[in-house]
C-alpha cells in the first residue's frame, strides 16, 4: 500500500514536472515567436527604411572641384591659369596645442611670420573644423620631410590643390582682379543665386575684376563622386563618378603685349591708360598704375601686406581706370565744340578775340587763359588746336550748363559705361538740378565757366573719357566698352563670340565731326599742343591734351610745377585716336601729377599706337636715375 | 575490440540529434565569423579550437556517470563563491567593472563558472531534500541563488546576474515552486523596479533608456542598437549575400564577432536565414526538452530543464538585443559568438544533457 502511494506520488510528481516543462516549452516558443515577429517587422516590413539607412551609412557624396576657366588675351596669351601644388593644412579642431604644433612644423617646413599671421587671420574668419592652409606651394623636399613625420602631427595634412596664377602679376591685377577664399558674404550671395550646391568643395571665388564679373563662366560645374566609406569615413571604393566640367575659357579683347608696353611706358608714373577699338568697343589695354601682386590675395593676405597696400600714397589698390574720378581738363574741349555746333551757339568760322582772360558780363573777375596775353583771334578750329580757354569759357556760358549736361551725357559722361567689371564709378556731369540736390544751391554762371574747360564740378573716369573718345573717333556711333571677346566652352570647345552691336548712334552732323576731328589732328601737328605725339609717325593721329588741376590757383598766382610738391602737380591727360581718317584705336592716357598732357601723356599714347598699328616695340624705359649708357641693351622681341 | 566497438564505446554517451543541431550552429558560427572578422582565418581557427576544446570537455562530462556530476556540485559552487568574493576584494577593474581575478597563471571570470555552478548546486540541493520538500527548502535554494547573483550584480555585471538568476529561477520553477509564491514574487519585483532602477549604474540606465529611443544618442550609447537594427533590417528577405554585408564590412557594426555576430548573420542571410537559425535553435531546445522529460531522477530533470531553458534564454536575449527589443546586456549568441569561455560553459551544459540522456538506461537496468 505504502509502496503504491509512493508510486502514485512519483507519477504525480512526474506529471507536475512535465506540466511545468510544458509551460517552459510554451514560454520558449513564445520567445522565439517574438523574435520571429521582430525579424519580419525589421526585414520585411521596414526593410526599405533600413536599406536606406545602410546606404546612407556607407555612401558619401564627395564633390570634385572643377578646374577654373583660363583667361587668355586676344592672341591666346595666358593671363590667368591654374597649376597644381601642395599645401600644408591644419584642422584647428583636431589639434590641441596649436602654437606648439606650428612651432614643431616650422622645424620641418619653412614657415615665415607672414604665414603665421595669415593663418591667424584665416582662423578668425573660418570655422574651427575647416582645414586651413598655413603654407602653400610646398617644395618636393618639404612634402617628403613632412610625409615622413606626419604621424607626429594629427590634424595636419598635405593637400594637393590647384592654384591660380597670374603670369603678368601686377600688370593685369586691376583688369583680372583675383580670387580669394569664399567668405560668409560670398556664401550668402551664392545661396541667393541657388549656386551653393555647385560650390561644394570649392574654396575660392572671384573677388574683384574679371574673376568676379565672369565668376559663373569661370567656375564650371562641380562633379560628384559617390564613394563607399567605412565607419571611420575612409573611402573604400568609388561607386559612381560624374566628372566635373571645367570653367569656360575667357578670351579677352585685351592685347597682353600692348598692355605690357603701356605699363612699361608709364615708367614710375602713376596713372591710367585705356585703349579701345572704336569700331567695336573692344578694350585693347586697360592699365591702372601702380598695380599690385594679386597672388597676395589668393592665399589670403596678411595684415602687414594689407596695411602696406592700403596706406601707400600711391594707392595701388585703386583701380584708376574704373574708379578714378578726375577733372577732364581740356580733353573735354572737342566734345564742348560739338555741343556748341549742335546747339548753334557758335558756327565754326565765328571767331573771338582772346585777350588772355574771360570775364562774365557785370563782373570784374578774370578767368585766365593758360596762355598769358591770349591767342589773338580764335575760331573753333584754332580753339581746339591751341586749347584756347577763353573761347571755351564763353562757349560754355553761352550754351548754359543744362545744354552742356544734356549733350555730354550722350557721349556717356556722368554715367557708367557698363563695362564688364564691377565697381565702376560714374564720374560727375553737373547740372542745375544736380547742384540743387547736392548743395541746395542755385547754379551760377561762374560755375559754368570752369566746366567749359573741364574743371569745376565735372569729373570723369579714364574709362568714360576713353569710351567717349572712341565714340567721337567713330563719328558718333558708340559701343559699350567691353573686355570679353569670346568664351570658349570647356566641354564642347565651341567658341561663342560676343555680339558687337553699336550701343547708340549720335547722328552727328558730318561737317561738325569732320571739323572737330581735323582740329584734333592739327593738335598733333606743328602749332598744336601735342606735337611730340605724332612726330615721325607714318599715320596721322587725332588727339587732345588736358591738364587737370590738383590744387586751385589763387587769382593772379602763377602755376609753377617746380615749386609744387610732386603730388600737388597737375594731372596730365591725352586723348587720341589713330589713324585719324579711319580710326582703329582710341587711346586715353592719364598721368597723375604728370604736368602737361602733351609732354608726358602723349608719348605714352604714341608708344601704344605704334605697337598696335605698326607692331613697333618701344625702346625700354629706363628707371629714374639711370643714364642710357648704364642701361642693359634689351633685345626687342616681336611676333 | 574491433574498431567498430571502440567507436561505439567512444560515442555511447553522445546524443546524436543534439550533437547534430549543435554542429549546425557551430558551422554557422565559423561561416559567420569568417565574414565578421573580414576573412580572418586566424579567428576561424581560434574559434575552431574553442569548439574542439569544448567538445572534449563535453565528451568527458557526457561520459561521467550522474553521481560524479552530483558530487561536483558543492565543490564547484563553493569554489565559485570563494572566487567571487576574491573578485570583490582583489579583482581587476576594466571598463568600470570588477569582473576578473588574476590567479597567477591566468585571469579568470568566476561569474562564468557560476553559470553552471548555481543550477548544479540548486538541483543537488533539491535532490537531497526531494522526499521532504517544504517552503523552507525553496527559501534556502533561493538564497543559494541570490548569494552569487548579488556578488555578480555588485561587480557590476547585470547581464550575467540576470542570466544566472534566470537559470536558478528555472530550477525553482521546475522543482515545483508554488504558483502563489511566484505570483507574489512577480508582484514584488514589479513593485521594487523603481528601487532597482536607482541601484543601476549610469551606463546600465543609459542602455535601457536607449532601448526605448536609440536615436536619442545615435553616435553615443544608442549607436550599437541603431547599427544592429540597420544591419538586420537592411538584410531584407534574402540578405545581402555571404560576405556582402555593408554594415559588417564597412565597420559600422560594433562587437561583430562577439555579441553582435547575429547582426552580421542577419544582414547577409536575411529573414530566410533567420528562420533557418531559429529552426535550428528550436530543434536543439526541443531535444533538450525531450531529454529533460525523459530524465530519470529529480536532480537530472531539474538540471536538464534548467540547462535547456537557460540556453533558450541566451539565444532570445542576444537576438532580442541585436534586433532592438531588449537592452544591450552583453550576452553572446550561444554556440555562435566568438569566445572560448562561453563556448566551454555551453558545451559543459550540453555534456551534462548528454550524460543525463545516456546514463539513465544504465540506472534503470
Amino acid at each position: 500500500m505504502k509502496n503504491r502511494v509512493e508510486l502514485k506520488n512519483h507519477q504525480r510528481e512526474i506529471f507536475n514536472f512535465r506540466l511545468r516543462l510544458f509551460i517552459g516549452m510554451g514560454f520558449t516558443l513564445l520567445l522565439l515567436g517574438i523574435l520571429l515577429a521582430r525579424f519580419v517587422y525589421l526585414q520585411a516590413m521596414r526593410h526599405d527604411y533600413y536599406q536606406t539607412m545602410a546606404e546612407r551609412n556607407r555612401i558619401s557624396v564627395m564633390p570634385i572641384i572643377p578646374n577654373r576657366g583660363l583667361i587668355l588675351d586676344r592672341n591666346g596669351l595666358v593671363l590667368a591659369h591654374n597649376f597644381s601644388g601642395y599645401t600644408l593644412e591644419i584642422t584647428p579642431s583636431k589639434v590641441s596645442d596649436l602654437p606648439t604644433v606650428i612651432n614643431e612644423l616650422a622645424k620641418l617646413i619653412d614657415i615665415q611670420p607672414r604665414d603665421r599671421k595669415r593663418f591667424k587671420k584665416l582662423q578668425t574668419e573660418s570655422h574651427n573644423f575647416e582645414t586651413l592652409m598655413i603654407r602653400s606651394r610646398l617644395t618636393d623636399g618639404e612634402v617628403a620631410r613632412f610625409a615622413a613625420q606626419q604621424y607626429r602631427f594629427p590634424g595636419v595634412e598635405i593637400k594637393a590643390r590647384l592654384f591660380r596664377e597670374y603670369p603678368y602679376s601686377d600688370k593685369t591685377a586691376h583688369l583680372l582682379g583675383y580670387i580669394g577664399r569664399i567668405n560668409q558674404a560670398d556664401e550668402d550671395k551664392l545661396d541667393d543665386n541657388d549656386q551653393l550646391a555647385n560650390y561644394r568643395g570649392t574654396d575660392y571665388i572671384g573677388k574683384t575684376g574679371l574673376e568676379q564679373f565672369y565668376e559663373t563662366e569661370l567656375h564650371g560645374t562641380t562633379g560628384i563622386e559617390q564613394v563607399e566609406v567605412d565607419s571611420a569615413g575612409r573611402a573604400v571604393r568609388v561607386l559612381s563618378h560624374t566628372p566635373p566640367i571645367s570653367g569656360n575659357t575667357l578670351i579677352l579683347s585685351i592685347d597682353a603685349k600692348l598692355q605690357d608696353i603701356a605699363e612699361q611706358a608709364f615708367g614710375d608714373y602713376r596713372g591710367a591708360l585705356v585703349a579701345i577699338d572704336p569700331r567695336n568697343g573692344e578694350v585693347l589695354a586697360f592699365v591702372s598704375r601702380p598695380g599690385y601682386d594679386p597672388s597676395l590675395f589668393v592665399d589670403g593676405i596678411d595684415e602687414e601686406n594689407w596695411k602696406a597696400l592700403n596706406t601707400s600714397l600711391d594707392h595701388p589698390l585703386n583701380n584708376r581706370v574704373l574708379r578714378g574720378q578726375y577733372p577732364s581738363g581740356s580733353t573735354i574741349k572737342p566734345f564742348m565744340a560739338l555741343a556748341g555746333l549742335f546747339y548753334h551757339t557758335r558756327s565754326p568760322a565765328q571767331a573771338i578775340s582772346d585777350p588772355g582772360f574771360y570775364t562774365l558780363s557785370g563782373s570784374s573777375h578774370q578767368y585766365r587763359d593758360w596762355k598769358k596775353g591770349g591767342h589773338g583771334s580764335v575760331d573753333m578750329f584754332k580753339a581746339i588746336v591751341v586749347s584756347c580757354d577763353t573761347y571755351f569759357y564763353g562757349l560754355a556760358v553761352d550754351m548754359g550748363i543744362d545744354n552742356i549736361h544734356n549733350y555730354l551725357s550722350r557721349f556717356g559722361f556722368g554715367k557708367k559705361t557698363g563695362i564688364d567689371l564691377e565697381g565702376e564709378t560714374s564720374g560727375l556731369l553737373p547740372s542745375q538740378e544736380w547742384k540743387m540736390k547736392r548743395f541746395k544751391q542755385k547754379w551760377y554762371s561762374g560755375d559754368t565757366v570752369s566746366v567749359g574747360i573741364g574743371q569745376g564740378y565735372s569729373l570723369v573716369t579714364p574709362l568714360q573719357l576713353a569710351a567717349a573718345t572712341a565714340t567721337l573717333a567713330n563719328d558718333g556711333v558708340g559701343y559699350k566698352p567691353h573686355l570679353l571677346k569670346e568664351v570658349k566652352n570647356s566641354a564642347t570647345n565651341q567658341i561663342s563670340k560676343l555680339e558687337n552691336k553699336p550701343e547708340f548712334d549720335l547722328k552727328l552732323d558730318p561737317a561738325s565731326i569732320d571739323m572737330v576731328k581735323r582740329a584734333m589732328v592739327a593738335v598733333t601737328q606743328p602749332g598744336g599742343t601735342a606735337v611730340a605725339a605724332s612726330a615721325g609717325a607714318p599715320y596721322s593721329i587725332g588727339g587732345k591734351t588736358g591738364t587737370a588741376q590738383v590744387v586751385g590757383m589763387k587769382q593772379g598766382e602763377k602755376y609753377d610745377a617746380s615749386k609744387l610738391d610732386e603730388r600737388h602737380r597737375d594731372h596730365a591727360w591725352f586723348i587720341s585716336f589713330a589713324p585719324a581718317d579711319k580710326p582703329k584705336v582710341a587711346v586715353v592716357v592719364l598721368v597723375e601729377n604728370g604736368g602737361h598732357g602733351g609732354g608726358v601723356a602723349a608719348p605714352i599714347a604714341r608708344k601704344v599706337m605704334d605697337y598696335y598699328l605698326l607692331g613697333k616695340i618701344p625702346a625700354p624705359v629706363l628707371p629714374k636715375g639711370i643714364k642710357p649708357a648704364d642701361a642693359p641693351q634689351l633685345e626687342a622681341e616681336h611676333d | 575490440m574491433t574498431r567498430q566497438q571502440i567507436w561505439q564505446k567512444m560515442t555511447a554517451h553522445l546524443d546524436l540529434p543534439l550533437l547534430a543541431g549543435m554542429a549546425l550552429l557551430m558551422v554557422a558560427s565559423l561561416l559567420t565569423l569568417y565574414s565578421a572578422s573580414d576573412h580572418s582565418f586566424e579567428r576561424v581557427m581560434a574559434q575552431s579550437a574553442n569548439i574542439l576544446v569544448g567538445l572534449c570537455c563535453l565528451w568527458v562530462v557526457a561520459n561521467l556517470p550522474l553521481h560524479y556530476l552530483m558530487r561536483t556540485a558543492v565543490p564547484i559552487y563553493v569554489l565559485g563563491i570563494v572566487l567571487l568574493i576574491g573578485v570583490a576584494l582583489f579583482g581587476e577593474i576594466s571598463h568600470g567593472a570588477r569582473r576578473w581575478l588574476n590567479i597567477g597563471v591566468a585571469t579568470i571570470q568566476p561569474s562564468e563558472l557560476m553559470k553552471v555552478g548555481v543550477p548544479l548546486m540548486m538541483a543537488w540541493y533539491f535532490e537531497k531534500y526531494e522526499t521532504s520538500l517544504s517552503l523552507k527548502n525553496y527559501v534556502v535554494a533561493a538564497l543559494l541563488l541570490l548569494l552569487p547573483v548579488g556578488l555578480i550584480a555588485r561587480q557590476p555585471d547585470l547581464g550575467t546576474a540576470l542570466l544566472i538568476s534566470a537559470s536558478g529561477f528555472y530550477v525553482l520553477f521546475l522543482a515545483g515552486l508554488s504558483w502563489r509564491v511566484m505570483g507574489g514574487l512577480f508582484v514584488a519585483a514589479v513593485a521594487s523596479a523603481p528601487l532597482m532602477w536607482s541601484m543601476l549604474h549610469d551606463y546600465q540606465r543609459h542602455r535601457i533608456e536607449m532601448l526605448f529611443d536609440p536615436t536619442q544618442d545615435a553616435l553615443g550609447k544608442g549607436y550599437h542598437t541603431i547599427q544592429g537594427m540597420i544591419a538586420v533590417g537592411s538584410g531584407g528577405i534574402l540578405g545581402k549575400g555571404y560576405l556582402n554585408g555593408t554594415q559588417t564590412h564597412l565597420d559600422f557594426l560594433p562587437e561583430r564577432t562577439t555579441d553582435f555576430i547575429f547582426a552580421v548573420y542577419s544582414e547577409e542571410f536575411g529573414l530566410v536565414g533567420n528562420l533557418i537559425l531559429l529552426a535550428i535553435y528550436f530543434f536543439v531546445i526541443s531535444r533538450g526538452f525531450v531529454i529533460t522529460a525523459n530524465a530519470s531522477t529529480y536532480f537530472t530533470r531539474l538540471m536538464a530543464g534548467s540547462i535547456t531553458l537557460t540556453f533558450a534564454t541566451y539565444a532570445f536575449v542576444n537576438m532580442g538585443m541585436v534586433s532592438g527589443i531588449l537592452p544591450i546586456v552583453g550576452v553572446p549568441l550561444p554556440l555562435i559568438s566568438y569566445g572560448g569561455t562561453s563556448m566551454l560553459t555551453l558545451l559543459l551544459g550540453f555534456g551534462m544533457l548528454m550524460s543525463i540522456q545516456t546514463h539513465k538506461k544504465l540506472v534503470k537496468s
